[in-house]
């Protein structure tokens, strides 16, 4: 009887201290979901006037005049849609070289101090990129300020998440296919295109969408750069241009009222933009991910 | 690696041999292919540190310590140092996101791995975190921008806000990742002798993984202190030292950097490259502890 009470005084001053420990850790779980409400939430609020005002003509219309007030997005739009695929035409190819590299070429010894060079160049601020690109790549190699150069800077800013995710795809292939293929006589690069690629092709796929979701959203390197060209609805690469990040880098500083407005809601367009790429790729390297482990 | 049966002939008649050595070819083609690739990976990470060290130590270290001290100079042309003030705002707004987001990181990630594990708030608190690295960094200050400097005026501590938002979810799976690393007999230990779950995770689980916590840690705050675009709207702007965390426009290394690379006065450019130099090597020194102490715990173990 005495024990049984103890035990049940126990458990009850237990008990209170461990769910108000429990509640504040998920309190502080839950602020994750918080934050991403507040972000949509408060940056809808505040580009609600811009979009009642320009309508739907905020997204398909490219003139952008402040002082009128006109604000037409869509060269921005196409700007940050533009880089992004400049970079990751270049990014992906050089990426997915050095994962393999990484994983079927180079012996563990050489293989550890790559991990940390990518780590390196992972860990150069954007800014410092930016200042390069401006003082160095744009002056002493010829390449004006432009998409181009852009998409550039981007690329090598996005390299090191594709390569470390393309490389934690890539180490899960099973070593009895690769040593399966190698067996029946396939040459290294065989061996790859039969087993390897196949086998990540899924977890690839979201880091590359990873390192785009990336590119969209990097903004000083390309605020620096892109050479803040209004209205550029254009397919050239060298050509000056601007995008979404980019202008509100560059404009929030002299932005009144609308223009304000007009600059969150472009944070909003591609906040949403950024998300939908993120999401998707999150799933699609979780899944890969799960099933690999799983067989 | 396939010498010896393949040359000879199985198929009477059949050449073998020249088409395995065209596969080998291509198969060196692409190995040389993968091999250059890591070459061109090399040469920007060179060429960036290469530029920023000997262009910004020439700034930075002409009459050691002024760069550092000065305040910075009201007129872009006029030539000298220095970083001082923004030196002093990178380290005050970095530290208020530190302080901020690592204790609520490391909590967030006890919910997860102790309590929720694969419930659905965790699984979709787990994905929404991973979702919430990718949004650009730009969001997160216009986000804070609209939600605190608009109500409070211009501080380090809303900079320092906006770098939490990003800290984060960045935190949270980093030290979730070394709480799965806790070896479950610890916990079963800690119930045995009568200690409530919080108890176990207060004073044996948490101290067990807080090497791996902290070099985490360190690698979030590393990044952070480059953060250039959650500043820019939460920050302000100011050339003199200000130690107010919660008050007055504040400067910063990294705003530093972005208002002066455009200018076209050389001393500005030179700041700028001094300011890169200063902001490279804080986050080089926060990484390489991150891996001393990670270091130290693998072999630990």
């Amino acid at each position: 009887m005495n024990s049984a009470e103890t035990t049940v005084d126990l458990q009850s001053r237990r008990g209170l201290g461990d769910r108000a420990f429990a509640w504040s850790a998920g309190a502080a779980a839950g602020l994750v979901l918080l934050i991403l409400a507040l972000i949509a939430g408060s940056t809808t609020r505040n580009a609600l006037p811009v979009l009642r005002e320009m309508g739907g003509r905020f997204f398909t219309t490219s003139r952008w005049s402040p002082a009128e007030p006109i604000f037409g997005a869509l060269a921005f739009i196409w700007g940050t849609i533009f880089t992004s695929a400049i970079a990751i035409a270049i990014a992906v190819p050089i990426s997915l070289g050095v994962a393999l590299f990484m994983t079927q070429v180079a012996p563990p010894r050489l293989a550890r101090p790559l991990v940390s060079l990518i780590d390196l160049l992972a860990g150069i601020p954007s800014v410092v990129f930016g200042l390069w690109g401006v003082l160095v790549l744009s002056q002493h190699f010829n390449l004006s300020r432009s998409f181009l150069t852009a998409g550039i800077i981007l690329a090598i800013m996005i390299i090191p998440i594709i390569t470390s995710l393309s490389r934690e795809v890539i180490d899960t292939t099973p070593v009895s296919d690769k040593e399966g293929a190698l067996a029946m006589g396939a040459t290294r690069w065989e061996m790859i295109t039969a087993t390897v690629l196949p086998h990540s092709a899924g977890g690839l796929v979201g880091a590359v969408m990873l390192g785009l979701g990336r590119a969209m959203g990097e903004t000083i390197a390309a605020a620096l750069v892109i050479g803040s060209a209004l209205g550029q609805l254009t397919l050239n690469p060298f050509a000056p241009g601007n995008s979404m990040p980019a202008v509100i880098a560059n404009e929030w500083g002299e932005a009144q009222e609308l223009h304000k407005s007009a600059l969150i809601a472009l944070a909003l367009t591609l906040f949403v933009m950024t998300i939908v790429v993120n999401l998707a790729a999150t799933a699609v390297v979780e899944r890969t991910l799960k099933q690999s482990r799983g067989t | 690696m396939t010498a010896g049966t393949l040359d000879e002939p199985i198929i009477p008649g059949a050449d073998l041999r020249a088409t395995r050595s065209w596969r080998s070819i291509k198969s060196a083609i692409m190995t040389g292919l993968m091999t250059a690739a890591v070459v061109v990976v090399a040469l920007p990470l060179v060429a960036v540190v290469g530029a920023v060290f000997s262009r910004g130590s020439r700034v930075a270290l002409h009459g050691f310590p002024a760069f550092f001290v000065a305040e910075v100079p009201l007129i872009a042309r006029k030539p000298g140092p220095g970083m001082g003030p923004a030196i002093l705002g990178t380290l005050l707004a970095t530290g208020a996101a530190t302080l901020i987001s690592v204790p609520l990181g490391v909590m967030g990630s006890v919910y997860l791995h102790e309590y929720g594990g694969r419930n659905v708030f965790s699984r979709v608190v787990r994905f929404m975190a991973n979702v919430m690295t990718g949004v650009p960094s730009v969001v997160m200050g216009l986000f804070i921008y609209v939600l605190w400097t608009l109500h409070f005026g211009y501080s380090a501590f809303g900079g320092g806000l906006a770098l939490a938002c990003l800290m984060l979810p960045v935190v949270i799976g980093a030290s979730e990742q070394m709480l799965r690393l806790v070896p479950d007999h610890l916990r079963e230990a800690g119930y045995a002798v009568g200690a409530s779950k919080s108890r176990t995770i207060l004073t044996i689980v948490l101290p067990a993984a807080i090497p791996g916590i902290v070099s985490g840690a360190l690698l979030a705050v590393a990044r952070a202190a480059g953060e250039t675009a959650p500043l820019l709207f939460a920050v302000g702007s100011a050339s003199a030292y200000n130690p107010n965390l919660f008050k007055e426009a504040n400067t910063a290394l990294s705003l530093q950097i972005f208002g002066n690379a455009t200018s076209s006065f050389v001393p500005a450019q030179d700041r700028a490259w001094g300011a890169a130099l200063t902001l490279v090597l804080l986050t080089f020194v926060l990484t390489f502890v991150a891996r001393l102490v990670t270091a130290r715990f693998a072999r630990r173990r």
